[in-house]
């Protein structure tokens, strides 16, 4: 017989070895998150899935699931700080949706929307982040980088190229790429790398397909992102 | 190893040296930047090619630590210590002076390449500060004279070690020694006393001894060192963790000058209870001048069989100790960014569970301890277990070293039985008309004068050995703005609360300190604090709310002078932000500015 926890009040069964977030998905209940993958192991450092164990916030991305646990994640606590992280997050960077190619298939925008985030609330810092357009079919635009680091473990870890890596600290922590030069043209990235198609913002965008599919019928547009996340298995 | 048909490059040679092994990683750059002064993108490159790893890999690294360049810095560099002791002292004034004498602004290099003058975090000088680095050379006591020296020699180009050799005194300044201090230890008196009792009789002396971890956690070392022992893995690791980052925090660096040999037989103890066959100390890179010491300390225990294999003419029990060094990053003396760090990567805390007592080094059972809990159990090796825990309290046994600066006549070392009230301290100091004591260093606990007869131990107030004094005289804003300075400078970027929220919280309090602060802003700054209490990866994120949640509690009125009477002021000022249209227009009259931020008004 499984085990179990309960999760949220509702009983949720688990196999050995998994965490709370893979354990509660399996039994369709959403935890919000932008650098868990179901490729990668987990991350934990977007925070987004913090969770309340016996009292203790815990990123349940990582933390194994034990018998009779009881967590608690869709509550007005846990939001209210899922909101504020992903508030923090639009002010460090530039965030500007309505130009963006992403809006409406961003995963950011769409928890921003989930979370009934209604303004940033604190100040903004404006980084100075130039954009590299040098690869012929790429674009990163570093203003909306938050640091997931999908990229960085998918071109090093499926691609076996190292693309991508984070250097400097703290808040001035920025995304490089693996060249002198640190053009991303001067890389053997290729837009058929799995690091080409995992960014959950817009960083890493493809060129000339600009607005192919028309904002409204977009993956967000719908239905938000608890619905969605929970649909395509991802 | 790799055969060059030309002779090796400078790069080749450091890289050779270090066996090619790419978890050396961050010893190549520190040896590479010594010969070229930076790391230029050229040289990051060659790194990569001959360690034979992704060049993006190396450039990450190279970036994470403040004492690695990937911009040039001036042939002479120079660091002062920023810790809110040494600005208590004056360290501001002394680097402006010493600026503006160079003709060089902080954080610049000179146009001539020769000088860059910037602030670092504190070096662990408290007790003979100011202080600074110059080219990762601790220089103590400075005044007004001695940087009227430095720039005289500065501009003279005499090399360093021409400098005068008093500039560059450390003294231990010991005022209190107890059980550890009054040691007399032959090297291997307590190896010996262990190896005799054998293993499980000497791991049940540890547990008799109730021994807790000295560098702030307070973890029963029995229980980690038993636990690692128990370990699947036969390549078991000892760890010293000599990153003692800790703001007002010197205590190891008195070990490592005057103690090496007890804190290496510390870690040789532990290999013995665990059965771990490599040992490492990681020694902060401000400890970098004690390297030559510790070296050859190292050897004259190999050389009297305390190291190396057959230890002590045990069969079997082979034991050798390395020295990595850190290059100014904090965060490492969190275990697992120190583990990390060690494997030659960016210092950033790892997910636990798995804890490093199965999964550390390399993946192996590893045993990471304090410099001074490891000299502690010379201690129990040489008197058992019940006799060391004779002294202190009932949960915290033992004695405790405390790094004693600020406001007092005698800062320095003073080591008391656990359970010592801190007004005692603070008389044994000579400190009067006290105001607060911070104990535990940034992260720790802001005692006001009610608290003073708490009492330092784990039941009660904590510490890894900071205990910074501050009299009637200073402001306690001006403290926990340095403190959360310091958390932003040294938050290591990877969870969002912490890399963001530390930002956001030295915002706010720049924001207040400059007038412009309202009662929202005391509200963000609560609500900041429980993000980072609750949502960040690591201790560092969590303790960055401490200093400001105290002294919020504590001495709030330090926080409202400095309020507007409004619910909202914008951290943003219009008038200034015209200053580029007046500028451009070369107009400052009256009419050209807000009417009422009119100069003069």
């Amino acid at each position: 017989m499984s085990k179990q926890f309960l999760f949220d009040g509702r009983p949720v069964r688990f196999e050995e070895g998994q965490t709370i977030l893979q354990a509660a998905r399996a039994a369709g209940h959403y935890i919000p998150h932008l650098c868990w993958h179901p490729d990668f192991p987990p991350h934990g450092s977007c925070k987004l899935c913090i969770v309340k164990v016996a009292g203790r916030h815990v990123s349940s991305c990582a933390l194994p699931a034990k018998e009779g646990m009881e967590v608690e994640s869709n509550t007005p606590e846990i939001n209210g700080e899922r909101r504020a992280l992903v508030q923090m997050l639009f002010v460090e960077g530039n965030h500007f949706c309505p130009s963006c190619e992403k809006s409406g298939n961003c995963e950011l925008q769409a928890l921003a929307y989930d979370l009934e985030m209604m303004g940033e609330r604190f100040a903004h810092f404006f980084p100075d982040r130039p954009v590299d357009a040098s690869h012929p079919e790429m674009l990163l635009d570093f203003n909306r980088c938050i640091f997931c680091e999908l990229c960085v473990r998918a071109s090093r870890e499926v691609d076996g190229k190292s693309v991508f890596a984070l250097t400097g600290r703290g808040i001035h922590k920025h995304l490089v790429v693996n060249a002198e030069s640190g053009r991303l043209g001067d890389t053997d990235f290729s837009a058929d790398d799995m690091a080409a198609n995992i960014c959950p913002v817009g960083v890493i965008v493809r060129k000339r397909v600009g607005f192919a599919t028309p904002i409204g019928a977009r993956k967000y547009d719908d239905k938000p992102i608890h619905l969605v996340d929970m649909e395509d298995g991802k | 190893m790799k055969s060059h048909e030309v002779p090796p490059t400078p790069v080749g040679r450091i890289v050779d040296r270090h066996g090619r092994h790419a978890n050396r990683l961050l010893q190549v750059l520190i040896e590479v930047q010594d010969d070229s002064g930076w790391l230029s993108p050229a040289v990051i490159t060659e790194i990569a090619r001959e360690l034979s790893i992704p060049r993006s890999r190396v450039e990450g690294v190279a970036g994470f630590y403040q004492f690695l360049h990937t911009r040039p810095v001036g042939r002479y560099h120079l660091l002062f210590a920023d810790n809110i002791t040494e600005r208590m002292q004056g360290s501001a004034e002394l680097m402006a002076a010493l600026c503006s004498k160079l003709w060089v602004e902080p954080g610049k290099v000179s146009e001539d390449g020769l000088v860059s003058i910037d602030t670092t975090s504190c070096i662990g000088m408290g007790d003979q500060g100011p202080a600074l680095l110059v080219n990762g050379r601790p220089l103590t006591r400075l005044s007004h004279q001695r940087v009227n020296q430095i720039a005289e020699l500065v501009r003279r180009e005499t090399p360093i070690e021409q400098w005068p050799a008093e500039f560059f005194r450390v003294d231990d300044n010991i005022h209190r020694r107890d059980a550890l201090l009054g040691l007399d230890m032959a090297p291997g008196a307590a190896l010996r006393a262990a190896i005799g009792a054998g293993r499980a009789a000497w791991m049940t002396q540890l547990e008799a001894s109730n021994l807790r971890g000295r560098g702030g956690a307070g973890f029963t070392t029995a229980v980690k060192w038993m636990a690692c022992r128990d370990a699947a893995g036969a390549d078991k690791v000892v760890v010293c963790n000599a990153d003692e980052g800790e703001p007002g925090t010197f205590k190891d660096r008195v070990l490592l000058n005057s103690m090496a040999d007890a804190v290496f037989e510390g870690m040789t103890l532990a290999a013995w209870a665990v059965g771990a066959s490599e040992g490492y100390l990681y020694l902060r890179g401000e400890y970098r001048y004690l390297l030559p010491a510790l070296q050859d300390t190292l050897a004259l225990r190999r050389a009297q069989n305390l190291l190396g294999r057959g230890i002590l003419g045990e069969a079997g029990f082979d034991f050798d100790i390395d020295i990595h060094l850190g290059a100014g990053a904090y965060v490492c003396g969190e275990e697992t960014a120190l583990l990390e760090s060690l494997e030659g990567k960016r210092g950033t805390p790892r997910i636990r569970p798995p804890f490093p007592v199965t999964h550390g080094y390399l993946g192996r059972p590893t045993v990471v301890n304090n410099v001074e809990t490891l000299a502690k159990t010379c201690l129990i090796a040489l008197h058992g277990g019940e006799a060391f825990a004779a002294t202190g309290t009932a949960q915290s046994t033992g004695t405790k070293l405390l790094s004693i600066s600020g406001d007092c006549a005698h800062p320095g070392i003073y080591e008391y039985p656990f359970g010592v009230a801190v007004e005692r301290v603070l008389e044994d100091c000579g400190a009067s008309d006290i105001q607060a004591v911070q104990v535990g260093g940034a992260a720790g606990v802001t005692l006001a004068g009610y608290e003073f007869h708490r009492r330092i131990a784990f039941e009660d107030v904590p510490t890894a050995g900071a205990f910074m004094v501050f009299d009637s005289s200073r402001d306690l804003f001006d403290v926990a703005r340095n403190f959360v300075d310091f958390f932003a400078h040294e938050s290591c970027g990877f969870c969002t609360p912490c890399r963001i929220g530390t930002a956001l919280l030295k915002k706010a309090m720049t924001k207040l300190a400059e007038g412009h602060g309202a009662k929202m802003d005391l509200a963000d700054i609560e609500w900041i604090n429980r993000l980072l209490r609750n949502a960040s990866h690591c201790g560092l994120g969590a303790a960055a709310a401490n200093p400001v949640v105290d002294t919020l509690l504590k001495f709030r009125p330090t926080y409202e002078q400095r309020l507007k009477s409004l619910d909202f002021e914008p951290a943003f000022d219009l008038d200034a932000a015209l200053a580029a249209a007046r500028r451009a227009s070369g107009r400052d009259d009256a009419a050209a500015h807000l009417a009422d931020r009119a100069p003069g008004s």
